[in-house]
């Protein structure tokens, strides 16, 4: 299927209500019957936008193994427990999987890593990192899992680095997630009322509102009363 | 191959829809003007369900939101970014700039960041103060009335405080600030920094039945379902539309040229249909350009004729000259008394800053002519690509350990939440006439049409605001209790000083004058080579201020249109 006709299709479908709308050749009909869309392709993104994604959804980056690895490292990073959801819980190895092709540069990095916990396993336990017992994973990355913030990250070791990337890709992976997302409480992305921040809230960090200040602000009362001003733009609404 | 003709002929061919272009398209069509507006890119509508990226959760986006593609990232309202590919521009050695275009209906006014500050009298006359650059042909007198009426059309909230260089308007009430904003009025009144209610385009208020209020979700940035910020298609061209005016829109249509006939009078356009590759025309009586300062110096100085063979207009060798962008720098701090917040709220607000700090300097007792203002951010966001990265780098600030793993890294996250107040400087350079574009004719894009060349380099007056910039933020963040993230940048790094066209203001490239051979328009913004082609976009600007441009144009565009409406019932066309 010609996905950029399609997605046209929509973008002329999408505009009726009244609106005039030309298409570029002049005195030609715009109307294109609306065909059937994959569900890959969404209008909010431009057709060579989801071009791309589809593009990289088609890829496959880590092989099998390496998804196996990751998927118990991530979970190391963010386990599962009766109180909290895990990295598999919320897919964080389709995610990193996803931008591995987004972000090439990231390639080396997570398959060298990958492989340098084998071999790191293997040397240690004579097995591969996946089929170790949780102690001895967690023997392992206790080596690397902390660094030093006052060393310049270029020259922190490999391996601390390769944690870090693992462990920064969980955690966003995550916290992006709708799992994520409720665990850190965040409240917004939907329609409310701002006006302001809350007294407990206020009070526990130590500060207030200025009287003046407020004053000058919104009556959220008053927000669907048409604006008018006087001349010299005094709002008497 | 034939360019294929359209047989309409249009009173006014208007290219571009973004702030200059949307709002003559208003004004001239509701003039009962027949008018063509041909946009480079498609066709957007943020209150279609489909095509709003508003209120989308990251994980609607497989990169979640990353900056891979569109530069503010995945749900960012921009078709388009630094780097469009097929679309290049070249730069001339040792020199910077990088070139942001948007290529949709309402062009980059679908997500910018809605700061909307009129200029004040000091900003027109610029040199008669210092002495750099030149004054404007027309002052903040000629100019009042249009940011008038532009602030009763389109809405913007703020306050009167009587400022001389900041002046006063019709406001709609502000939002009140957020948490991490009262610690930033603390911090900047502590060093005698006044801090004012942001004034920016979104309507806390209702201003008339056809718009809505904003629901305070925080992203302005992906153009509004509601209308409650200001793009000019929803705010400009759908209401031209709907009040009857006709307008005919040609999307996905990129102006390669303004024609013109034996007496060298523009006769329409020339475009390139981006979906059959064909070139065609357009007919009309009067063209105004409004495709971007570098778009429509481009599309004039490809204009090239037997009459004007130094391209349309360009008979001053001014077009593409004076290019300048505002000037840029930032900061950020971890603000400890932040720390532990409560999520028991959503504290999205408005798409940006609740107060900002207006220049408040005195220039003459200082080491660079041109003020700034300060923008501040922080608070409890969205999460999207790039949260919790180095989740509990601030233990360092403890003196406990950085990194690890498992359930403590979700406890880290959530201490550390909010705790994060950046700032960031928008200030004035100056227009030097060594700074410009120009066409590269060895390039062409995917359309055949020869692109641009930038020459631009800062200056240490530029750099010396910068530094001072610099100096200001970490003087306020430390006011504030603030732990400075990253080295601050010196003299080897411009001080921070961003890139000429990373803060998305560049203007000046056709500025306006009333010497023919200093400008390229007169104050009406028409050329002075060619009675029938006028420039409503930033190129006429003589000058940036230490504000942000979008108002300006605005009410530049209003102004220019009543008078296009003026000489069209005079039969001048």
């Amino acid at each position: 299927m010609d996905r950029r006709k399609s997605l046209k299709s929509i973008v002329f479908g999408g505009v009726a209500g009244g609106l005039a709308l030309h298409g570029c050749k002049p005195g030609t009909d715009t109307e294109i019957a609306p065909e059937v869309v994959e569900s890959s392709m969404v209008k909010w993104r431009t057709a060579s936008e989801n071009e791309l994604v589809q593009e990289l959804h088609d890829d496959q980056f880590f092989n099998k193994h390496e998804i196996e690895t990751l998927t118990v490292l991530c979970d190391l990073i963010l386990p599962s427990s009766e109180t909290y959801k895990g990295a598999s819980d919320a897919n964080v190895v389709d995610f990193i999987e996803f931008m591995a092709k987004d972000i090439p540069d990231l390639q080396l990095d997570l398959r060298g890593g990958l492989m340098w916990l084998d071999h790191e396993a293997n040397t240690q336990f004579n097995t591969n990192f996946d089929s170790l017992q949780e102690n001895q994973q967690k023997e392992i990355l206790d080596e690397i899992a902390y660094y030093d913030p006052e060393t310049p990250q270029m020259e922190r070791p490999f391996a601390v680095n390769f944690f870090s990337l693992v462990r920064n890709l969980t955690m966003t992976g995550f916290y992006t997630s709708k799992l994520g997302i409720e665990e850190l409480g965040y409240k917004g992305n939907s329609p409310n009322v701002w006006d302001g921040v809350p007294q407990d809230v206020l009070d526990q960090h130590g500060v207030a509102y200025d009287e003046e200040w407020l004053a000058k602000c919104v009556d959220q009362s008053k927000r669907n009363d048409i604006a008018q001003w006087d001349d010299e733009g005094n709002l008497l609404t | 191959m034939q360019i294929k003709e359209n047989a309409t002929i249009y009173d006014v061919i208007i290219v571009g829809s973004g702030a200059g272009g949307g709002m003559a398209t208003k004004v001239l069509s509701e003039a009962g003007l027949k008018v063509a507006v041909v946009e480079a890119g498609p066709f957007f509508d943020p209150a279609d369900p489909e095509q709003r990226t508003q209120l989308r959760w990251p994980y609607e986006s497989p990169r979640r939101g990353a900056s891979t593609v569109r530069p503010f990232g995945d749900f960012d309202a921009a078709y388009g970014g630094w780097e469009i590919e097929g679309e290049p521009y070249t730069r001339a050695e040792g020199t910077k700039f990088d070139w942001f275009r948007s290529h949709m209906l309402g062009g980059r006014t679908n997500h910018w960041g809605r700061i909307s500050l009129r200029f004040g009298p000091d900003d027109f006359k610029h040199k008669s103060i210092d002495g750099y650059g030149d004054d404007w042909p027309i002052g903040y007198e000629d100019v009042k009335p249009y940011y008038d009426k532009v602030d009763k059309l389109i809405g913007v909230f703020g306050t009167n405080e009587g400022l001389r260089n900041d002046p006063d308007g019709f406001f709609l009430p502000p939002p009140k600030p957020r948490l991490h904003e009262l610690f930033y009025i603390k911090g900047a009144r502590k060093t005698n920094i006044p801090v004012y209610p942001s004034r920016m385009s979104m309507l806390t208020k209702r201003i008339n039945n056809e718009r809505g209020v904003c629901f305070y979700c925080g992203q302005c940035s992906r153009a509004c379902q509601v209308y409650a910020d200001f793009s000019a298609g929803t705010c400009l061209i759908f209401p031209a539309q709907k009040n009857g005016g006709q307008v005919d829109l040609f999307v996905n249509c990129v102006v390669r040229t303004v024609t013109t006939d034996e007496e060298g009078k523009a006769t329409g356009v020339s475009y390139i249909n981006k979906e059959d590759r064909t070139e065609y025309k357009l007919k009309g009586k009067v063209v105004v350009l409004g495709a971007s300062a570098c778009s429509s110096a481009r599309i004039l100085l490809n204009s090239k004729s037997k009459q004007h063979p130094n391209g349309l207009g360009n008979s001053s060798d001014h077009v593409g000259k004076y290019l300048h962008d505002s000037t840029g720098a930032d900061r950020a701090a971890f603000i400890p008394d932040l720390m532990n917040r409560k999520v028991s709220y959503n504290e999205d607000g408005v798409g940006g800053m609740h107060v900002y700090s207006p220049w408040w300097g005195d220039n003459s007792k200082l080491d660079f002519p041109r003020g700034y203002h300060i923008e501040v951010w922080g608070g409890m966001g969205m999460p999207s690509y790039g949260f919790g990265f180095n989740a509990n780098e601030f233990n360092k600030f403890f003196g406990t350990k950085v990194g690890g793993y498992g359930d403590v890294l979700r406890s880290d996250v959530k201490k550390y939440y909010g705790a994060v107040v950046g700032m960031a400087g928008r200030g004035e350079s100056i227009a030097r006439k060594d700074n410009y574009c120009e066409i590269d004719d060895t390039v062409v894009d995917e359309w055949g049409i020869p692109v641009l060349k930038f020459n631009y380099k800062w200056s240490d007056l530029e750099r010396n605001q910068a530094k001072h910039m610099q100096d200001t933020f970490e003087e306020i963040l430390t006011n504030m209790g603030g732990e400075l993230l990253g080295e601050k940048p010196g003299k080897d790094v411009d001080y921070g000083l961003h890139a000429p066209g990373r803060i998305i203001h560049e203007v000046g490239t056709t500025r306006m004058g009333d010497d023919p051979k200093t400008s390229v328009t007169n104050k009406y913004q028409q050329l002075h080579d060619v009675d029938n082609v006028f420039i409503v976009d930033a190129g006429p600007f003589v000058s940036q201020a230490d504000k942000n441009c979008t108002w300006t144009i605005l009410a530049l565009s209003w102004r220019a249109s009543d008078y296009i409406v003026e000489q069209f019932k005079k039969q001048n066309f």
